[in-house]
């Protein structure tokens, strides 16, 4: 691909990624990292940097990175080292991170996802862990700020990508599915809202064939739709900025989501001297083989092997299989409704269409649809074995999902929805459409099939719409040709 | 009985008990009392007798019910850099003062497993950064303002430090038995100043959870005690994987470093460093090395002539590596959590300024402002880095070393104790003082104390310095020389 110009610049975005790792306990603690407690309920000893505690590794944050490196073709260092990151700051209650620095857990790998029709790959330089910040809080403190440490020593997983994306859509794709993936692989809730999952954007600007420009991060987008409107306004900012002459400043910036700008937190001028240096109190991690092995085993399918076996398997389209990926929960769906005796084309049309028009107008997910896919199945099957025709099922479906009706043949039977499947009865319709029509059968012989379609449709709404499409074709062809 | 109980060492005393000859509480009241008689010496910070009698009585309990452990009923007081959730805990520091842990450090929760009863915490140089103990923050007991501890042999001379509290605690019979941590030499310097035995084991048996961290990749725990036997018992005691707590806790289990006590020394090669014996030691000193090595030859050992070629460069290693991991350890006492808050301030930046000017002390700041610079951006490579690579090739030449001796033999300090107030502030003749106990600190090997003579009427302690978990051989080595003599069981006059 191309790149796309936007007023004759080229965009050039990295992501750096904070993924929260769906841990029960912190990274270096055993408090809980459940969220929403009351503030400073789950902060422990070690939380809160207590003099005389010590952190202790969290093995299952290490298998999280580990699931991350194998999703993502990393290479998983067999020994990574922690660091520590020091700064001031009320909600950092050690005067330092531990972080990694020199020698991150993963390294290298790619994400690949579609821009439309088109496959994207997007490099990854490294993911390592680390630990998380508390919380201040500024309101509800008149002249003063409330500290909550139950965030403090939260595990994340900061995924940082090489500047490989070229366009806010592209970004938001490869965001998209490096959030599909994290969750797909249960290392991470994906909850955008409780900060599970926060991007920052590294954006840029030049001339095709120039150096890289000078970026400006913005931080914390918690929704695609922010990072969408961020990343367009922040990319005109930068142009106007640089087409009235202004040189671009590095820069951390903030998007406003009330004014759909970004503005600037600091500048490269305050940059702080973090003095990193190996955590004396962790020694290097160590990931033996063996340990990589045993995560391998316990992997799920990934996406983009289901999708392709989907199309191997179901002769399903690229896109279809693609949508039908997009989470585990809808990949689950469609299996499910598969192995209950579904057609596979039929059931993906359903789900990719109907069912997710009607998530989409719920904004509720594929977990909470009315309509199971064993009733999904059960449906298609009415439909291939002739029993309905599409209009009704969408009729049963309608019921299903507003809970008039729980079971498919019952629905049917209640609304009288069953094809006609009795030949005499039929024959006897097309008796008396033919014998009121005889200007369609006329036009039908003398060559013009839309009269043939006319007949049709008065036979269907003679027969309130029960009898069979193809059933009745057939018998109206026998009868004029 | 009573008056001889002070002067039972932990072996005995714990005999005496099982023995029923002696009560806890008896053992518990006659120290509390001595302790009470001799706080000019400036040694405890806390002290809780209420606290220290409870223990003793539920010791007797024990003890009559038939479930003594190995230390029931054995007084024992602990450096105040170890957390205590009974007893305050302030690091000597103005930062702590009034500071209460919710939780026992490792090791004294384990000593206090093993039936231990607790007189108190004992003075140290603020975060442990001192080799005098002058640079305690916090009243003694007893005292109303900051005091420097004194060496019971000389109360006009420092004990030595950081664990100077608990040197001089010992020598004075005060407490049969104390902890102390030794992070460039601090359990060992005070042994010798004061004429106890000390031991700092091998990096990482001993768990440093609930230690007030001032180097990280250099603080151990040890026992400081009257002589090698007795800091066999604590040690078994206080040696244990801690591996849910502390990351750096060796997974080397717990070892009985009593049972090899008595072994012969017939063919144990002992090195001595020529660094160790050069024109910077004094000559007393060197007298009391020299003698002591000659004992060991007659005790069956043999001399072997060895060499530490970095001994000097473990200085400057020390300083620039100990002060960055302080730098940041230190980084917690902030103000907003716990520990001293400045009172007035403008903003953030000025409470954290003020708070820390306020709560620490000019070597507490000193090394941080060293440990800030060597790690800073540009600076990391030339300072940090470089001193990691010779910290590294330090350890490696006792490798080497170990190769053709067993054991290795030098003085513990250049001198005796010092005047107070003698260095005059300088904190580089402090540093200086700290060369021959730096290097097994740097490669993290099991060193101690052990006293062998004295020059002018001070104490001088024979350094002995093992190769990794070689605690054993360690105490056999200074049980055997302690069989040999009784420098260990003389005591300072007035005491």
């Amino acid at each position: 691909m191309t790149s796309p110009l936007i007023r004759g610049y080229e965009v050039v975005i990295g992501f750096e990624t904070h993924a929260q790792l769906s841990t029960a306990s912190k990274i270096f603690s055993r408090a809980s990292t459940a969220f929403g407690a009351e503030p400073n309920t789950q902060a422990c000893a070690v939380d809160l940097a207590l003099p005389g505690t010590l952190p202790v590794m969290n093995k299952g944050a290490v298998e999280r990175a580990i699931r991350l490196g194998l999703a993502l073709g990393s290479h998983i260092a067999p020994r990574s080292v922690f660091a520590r990151k020091n700064y001031f700051y009320p909600d950092l209650p050690k005067g330092y991170q531990i972080s990694q620095y020199e020698i991150p857990v993963v390294q290298g790998g790619s994400v690949s996802f579609f821009v439309g029709e088109e496959q994207r790959t997007v490099r990854l330089v490294r993911a390592h862990l680390e630990e998380d910040a508390g919380k201040s809080l500024h309101e509800d403190f008149v002249g003063q700020s409330g500290i909550d440490l139950n965030r403090a020593g939260t595990p994340l997983l900061e995924i940082v990508t090489e500047p490989d994306m070229r366009s806010t859509a592209e970004a938001v794709a490869y965001a998209r599915e490096l959030h599909k993936i994290v969750t797909w692989i249960g290392i991470c809730d994906g909850n955008m809202q409780e900060g599970s999952f926060r991007c920052d954007a590294n954006v840029s600007v030049r001339r095709p064939g120039q150096p890289l420009g000078t970026r400006r991060e913005i931080k914390n987008l918690n929704s695609f739709k922010f990072m969408q409107q961020a990343i367009d306004y922040e990319i005109r900012w930068q142009i106007e900025e640089i087409e009235e002459g202004r040189a671009i400043q590095q820069a951390t910036v903030l998007f406003d989501p009330d004014t759909g700008e970004t503005r600037a937190m600091r500048t490269k001028e305050d940059a702080a001297d973090y003095r990193y240096f190996p955590d004396p109190d962790l020694p290097p991690l160590a990931i033996a083989a063996e340990w990589i092995e045993r995560v391998r085993a316990d992997m799920p399918e990934l996406p983009r092997a289901m999708a392709e076996r989907y199309v191997r398997e179901h002769g399903l389209s690229d896109y279809d299989a693609s949508q039908l990926t997009q989470s585990v929960a809808l990949a689950h769906y469609f299996q499910s409704a598969v192995a209950a005796g579904a057609n596979a084309k039929l059931a993906s049309n359903w789900i990719t269409g109907e069912i997710a028009r009607r998530l989409n107008q719920q904004d509720i997910g594929i977990a909470d649809a009315p309509v199971t896919a064993v009733q999904l199945a059960t449906l298609i099957g009415r439909i291939s074995d002739g029993t309905i025709s599409n209009n009704a099922a969408r009729q049963v479906f309608d019921a299903l999902w507003t809970g008039e009706g729980r079971e498919v043949d019952a629905v049917i039977e209640a609304k009288g929805l069953k094809q006609m499947s009795d030949t005499g009865a039929l024959e006897k319709i097309i008796d008396q459409v033919l014998a009121a029509n005889q200007k369609n059968i006329d036009e039908y012989r003398a060559g013009k099939d839309k009269a043939f379609n006319a007949l049709v449709g008065q036979v269907m709404k003679a027969s309130q719409g029960k009898a069979n499409p193809a059933q009745v074709n057939a018998l109206l062809k026998a009868r004029l040709d | 009985m009573s008056a001889e109980l002070h002067e039972m060492g932990v072996t005995a005393l714990a005999a005496a008990l099982r023995e029923r000859k002696v009560s806890a509480a008896e053992a518990a009241e006659h120290h509390l009392a001595r302790i009470r008689q001799h706080q000019d010496l400036g040694a405890f910070l806390a002290v809780d007798e209420d606290l220290t009698l409870g223990q003793a009585r539920a010791a007797d309990a024990r003890i009559a019910a038939g479930t003594a452990g190995p230390l029931t009923g054995v007084p024992i007081a602990h450096k105040d850099i170890f957390v205590t959730a009974d007893l305050p805990t302030t690091a000597g520091s103005r930062m702590l003062a009034g500071y209460r842990s919710p939780f026992d450090a490792t090791v004294v929760h384990r000593l206090g497993d093993a039936g231990a009863v607790t007189l108190g915490k004992l003075s140290c140089d603020e975060f442990a950064m001192g080799s005098a103990n002058e640079n305690v923050a916090v009243p003694a007991v007893g005292a109303a303002a900051p005091i420097p501890v004194r060496n019971p042999w000389d109360r006009s001379r420092i004990p030595g430090g950081s664990s100077g509290g608990s040197a001089a605690a010992v020598a004075a019979r005060l407490t049969p038995a104390a902890t102390g941590t030794d992070t460039g030499g601090s359990i060992r310097q005070p042994a010798s100043f004061c004429g106890v035995t000390g031991i700092k084991p091998t990096y990482g048996r001993a768990s440093r959870y609930g230690m007030v961290a001032f180097a990280s990749s250099l603080d151990q725990a040890g026992p400081m005690a009257r002589s090698a036997e007795d800091c066999a018992l604590l040690l078994s005691t206080m040696c244990a994987p801690d591996p849910d707590r502390d990351s750096t806790s060796l997974d080397t289990p717990a070892e009985d470093f009593s049972r090899s006590l008595g072994n012969s020394l017939d063919g144990l090669r002992i090195g001595v460093p020529r660094e160790f014996l050069g024109d910077g030691v004094a000559p007393g000193v060197r007298a009391v090395v020299e003698a002591a090595l000659a004992e060991y030859e007659k005790l069956g050992a043999r001399r072997v002539e060895i060499t530490l070629p970095r001994t000097e460069l473990s200085i400057p290693v020390y300083y620039v590596l100990a002060a960055a991991e302080a730098s940041s350890n230190l980084s917690r006492f902030d103000g907003v959590k716990f520990g001293h808050r400045a009172s007035n301030y403008r903003d953030l930046a000025d409470m954290y300024a003020k708070t820390r000017e306020e709560g620490f002390g000019d070597e507490v700041k000193r090394r941080i402002m060293i440990g800030t610079y060597v790690l800073s951006h540009g600076y990391y490579d030339a300072y940090y880095l470089q001193a990691q690579k010779v910290r590294r090739m330090i350890a490696d030449d006792f490798q080497r070393a170990f190769g053709e001796c067993d054991l290795i033999a030098g003085p513990v300090a250049p001198s005796v104790a010092w005047k107070i107030g003698e260095h005059g502030g300088d904190p580089v003749a402090d540093y200086l003082a700290d060369i021959f106990t730096l290097p097994a600190s740097l490669a993290g090997l099991p060193g101690m104390s052990v006293p062998a003579g004295f020059d002018g009427g001070m104490p001088v302690g024979l350094q002995l310095i093992g190769n990794y978990f070689g605690e054993a051989k360690l105490l056999n080595a200074a049980h055997r020389f302690q069989q040999a003599t009784d420098f260990h069981l003389r005591q300072p006059e007035g005491i």
